[in-house]
């Protein structure tokens, strides 16, 4: 029975363990039911459409998406800024895109995430200091939740008084993404929208700020910016800082919880990362196949119609293709439910593929890299109080909620 | 095989790898992953480890990297015996023996030939030997090459605007330097991607403050009194003063020393069939003779049956790992060659990448991007069909095109994309020169048995 998968995906009671559902959905590589999404579960089929330049980001190429449950609600569009341009198509991505990368990687900024690890070990540090009553920790409050914020802060050039302030609306953004069902929708989106504004005005402020006296953060550099590609206007500049922001922190969030969950469950690995911190590298990148923070891109639309496997996408459909299916696809990974940190052949989905693969993947891998290989050193003997831990509502963006941990001490 | 003979083989067999580069090197790790057990010499005319020649016109030449610090990365041990420095001189196939340049020999179980090509020189010999004139395939033409460079002269004149040669120019520029660029054809890269694409080059070229002039050929080079080259002139009867000549004419095959064993080899490369393993002279297949890199040409599926001989660094790697694979197998586990040909090239601050055979199109169309803005992918299309692609700073999109060329898809595209200007609407003539008139060597050569390209010649035996 394949009626409804889609809707025991989004279901919350199988939020820890999607897995055997995408299993069941492979058997339909291109599985579509009523006026619900095309959906696409196989590797080969989702790395093809990756970089199948039929396929439109923007979703002002959706013909109807009554039928598609992760369609937005248009709520983004309350703060008026224009599409980031993970939602945009070339040229106007590809200009975006370009312009943001100038001031944070290569070929002009070859040191700038190189540069933050001192930055970022302050912090893991910091955090493991403080983490209290060795008993019990919340590695996700405590931990996970703190850090990546704090670093996207420090990428972007917020000053450190003004930190605090951006956690909050990070929070109440973060919430909006993975909304408590029990709590009243309107009060819901009005928080969410307060939150948006404000933090719309203050990077605003900010903005003009480092127009007048830049520094050398990236706000800073993509403020005073004009090159061949031109400037970015004060809206598209505050799109994208939205953009760094929300995408790179819950998904660093639940890339370091999953990996911490999936350390405790691997006692084994878990001790073989504390002796060989450099095991780090490759495990990160199987913890991108084996619990992928972004489960799924619900984004796509074709701009005619494409034939999947003998299956007719027309124009204008809504598209799902399960990255963490095709990473757990056995025609293509070797006993793929197996958690391995030294798997050789690891080309895995976990941050995309294409010229929408993960913007922030350097500062990603680096962020999840330290904080692993660091708890790992630090907690001793520790030990999962709750399995399988509470999950966040959002099947996309899935992770756990809290991690709660005990173990018998923090060693210095 | 006769029964157990293959398990003898790989216990105790005597495996030869003559070309101790890219390809000689993958094999050679090949075999030793699939479990050969038996001694395995590696033959090689360079005195060097195996090391890697795409940085030599790029981060050597920019002074980003030693030209001895190119050494290729060891996937694994492979227990080796090396005969580093010592060119091979002959084949003698019935007594399976390569024999050596210092008159050793070597007795072989199989062999693999992986000699590549080497440079082709400058055709006036004591032209060829002034000071100041290179050419750039070697370590130590990548070294000698990056010090005269370092020294600052005043003008560089590359000839030929090939891949090398464009990113020899690009570095000179990089680091400052004058360069003229000379080139046969109507345009850089025009052999390799035709002349839509080929114009692109120029205009990149030009912008960067290249001195470009096409359609000309370099008649001589001329040195002062102490033999140091310090003029060229050309076939429009000017003079250019220079005191650096890079010749990048393209490359020779490195099958000389086969001529006389009764094995195919010839100026066109060491013809092979979809196995690798090697035809000789009767154009009856061998068994024990396999061929990998850029001195193979061997036929493939896609493309016409044709024999493509490929100077690509992922065929070379990919050929030799296939090579690799048979050499150690009952032949219905042997693998065929059907790598789906890519390159790629930086220059000028512009990444270039190719699939399939952009030199059969006839038909070019920018389904993607713009050539005005240097950033664009090109479509090309043989008698309906899609048969290479290229992109300039574009290249995440060519996955697609790949598929598109293995599942020969109907051409022009007949469908929309991202990103389609108003110049992707139809397609343009393709504009490669015309095939029989000798330019710098383009990137891919076809010939063989195609009804349109009867003109296979191997080598005679004998002098």
């Amino acid at each position: 029975m394949k009626h409804g998968i889609l809707t025991d995906i989004l279901d919350y009671s199988n939020r820890a363990n999607p897995y055997p559902l995408y299993e069941e959905l492979r058997k339909t590589p291109v599985f579509h039911d009523g006026d619900g999404p095309y959906v696409i579960s196989t590797y080969f089929d989702i790395q093809s459409l990756l970089h199948d330049p039929r396929l439109s980001s923007d979703a002002r190429n959706l013909a109807a998406t009554a039928g598609d449950p992760l369609a937005e609600s248009g709520e983004e569009g309350a703060a008026a800024l224009p599409p980031s341009f993970l939602k945009l198509d070339p040229p106007e991505h590809d200009r975006l895109r370009r312009m943001t990368n100038r001031p944070f990687g290569p070929p002009h900024s070859p040191h700038r995430i190189d540069g933050m690890r001192d930055d970022l070990r302050g912090i893991v540090t910091g955090l493991i200091d403080n983490l209290g009553d060795p008993g019990r920790i919340d590695l996700v409050d405590q931990f996970s939740y703190p850090f990546p914020v704090t670093m996207i802060c420090r990428l972007l050039g917020v000053p450190r008084e003004d930190e605090a302030r951006f956690h909050v609306w990070a929070d109440t953004l973060a919430a909006s993404l993975d909304p408590d069902p029990d709590s009243d929708p309107t009060e819901r989106d009005k928080t969410t929208h307060d939150a948006r504004m404000e933090l719309g005005m203050y990077l605003a402020g900010l903005i003009e700020e480092r127009r007048k006296d830049p520094k050398d953060d990236m706000l800073s550099q993509l403020a005073v910016a004009h090159g061949e590609d031109g400037s970015m206007s004060t809206m598209e500049l505050l799109s994208t800082a939205a953009l760094l922001l929300i995408a790179g922190h819950e998904t660093t969030v639940n890339l370091i919880t999953n990996g911490m969950l999936t350390l405790l469950r691997h006692p084994d690995v878990l001790r073989q990362l504390r002796e060989t911190p450099g095991l780090a590298v490759p495990l990160v990148e199987e913890l991108l196949r084996f619990e992928p923070p972004v489960q799924l891109l619900p984004q796509r639309t074709p701009l005619v119609d494409i034939e999947v496997r003998g299956v007719t996408i027309p124009k204008g459909s809504s598209m799902w293709l399960i990255l963490a299916s095709g990473n757990r696809d056995p025609h293509r990974f070797e006993d793929p439910d197996r958690f391995d940190p030294y798997r050789k052949d690891i080309q895995h989905l976990g941050l995309g593929s294409g010229i929408h693969s993960c913007f922030g993947a350097p500062l990603a891998r680096l962020e999840a890299q330290l904080a692993l290989s660091e708890l790992a050193r630090r907690l001793e003997n520790p030990q999962l109080i709750e399995d399988p831990p509470p999950y966040r509502q959002n099947a996309v963006l899935r992770g756990p909620r809290h991690l709660y941990v005990t173990c018998d001490g923090i060693r210095s | 095989m006769p029964d157990g003979a293959l398990e003898h083989l790989k216990r105790e067999g005597r495996i030869v790898v003559v070309g101790a580069s890219l390809a000689g090197l993958r094999a050679a790790e090949t075999l030793r992953d699939k479990g050969f057990a038996g001694s395995l010499t590696m033959i090689g005319d360079e005195p060097y480890e195996p090391y890697d020649r795409p940085p030599l016109s790029k981060q050597v030449l920019l002074g980003r990297a030693g030209a001895e610090r190119t050494a290729l990365p060891r996937r694994r041990e492979i227990d080796a015996e090396w005969r580093l420095g010592v060119p091979a001189a002959g084949l003698d196939m019935a007594a399976r023996r390569v024999k050596l340049a210092d008159g050793d020999e070597v007795p072989y179980d199989r062999l693999l030939i992986a000699t590549g090509v080497r440079a082709r020189p400058w055709p006036n010999e004591a032209e060829a030997e002034l000071e100041g004139v290179f050419v750039l395939r070697t370590r130590d033409d990548g070294a000698a090459l990056a010090r005269r460079l370092d020294a600052g002269p005043r003008r560089v004149l590359v000839v030929g605007a090939g891949f090398t040669g464009s990113e020899i120019a690009s570095a000179c520029r990089e680091r400052g330097l004058e360069v003229t660029v000379a080139e046969r054809g109507d345009a850089p890269l025009v052999g390799a991607l035709g002349g839509v694409v080929g114009a692109v080059a120029a205009e990149l070229q030009r912008e960067n403050g290249v001195d470009l002039r096409t359609g000309i050929m370099v008649t001589a080079l001329e040195g002062d009194a102490t033999g140091r080259v310090r003029a060229a002139h050309f076939s429009d009867g000017t003079t250019l003063e220079c005191d650096v000549v890079v010749v990048s004419l393209g490359a020779q095959r490195n099958t000389e020393w086969l001529s006389g064993s009764g094995l195919g080899a010839g100026p066109r490369g060491i013809a092979c069939d979809a196995g690798c393993r090697a035809f000789d002279i009767r154009g009856i297949v061998t068994d024990d003779i396999f061929v990998a890199g850029d001195v193979a040409r061997s036929p493939h599926p896609l493309f016409g049956y044709q024999f493509l001989s490929l100077e690509h660094w992922g065929n070379a790697v990919s050929q030799a790992e296939t090579a690799a694979h048979n050499m150690l197998s009952e032949s219905t586990d042997r693998r065929p060659h059907i790598w789906v040909p890519a390159f790629w090239s930086t220059q000028f601050g512009v990444n270039i990448k190719s699939v399939g055979v952009p030199p059969m199109g006839t038909e070019i169309m920018i389904t993607q991007g713009s050539r005005a803005e240097r950033r664009f992918t090109g479509v090309y299309g043989y008698q309906g069909r899609v048969i290479g692609a290229v992109t300039f700073d574009n290249c995440r999109w060519l996955q697609f095109y790949q598929q598109q060329i293995e599942a020969t898809a109907p051409f022009p595209p007949p469908f929309p994309t991202v990103d389609r200007r108003p110049e992707g609407q139809k397609a343009l003539p393709a504009d490669f020169p015309d095939p029989s008139l000798p330019t710098h060597g383009p990137t891919i050569t076809l010939s063989g048995y195609s009804p349109a390209d009867r003109r296979m010649t191997f080598t005679p035996a004998g002098h």
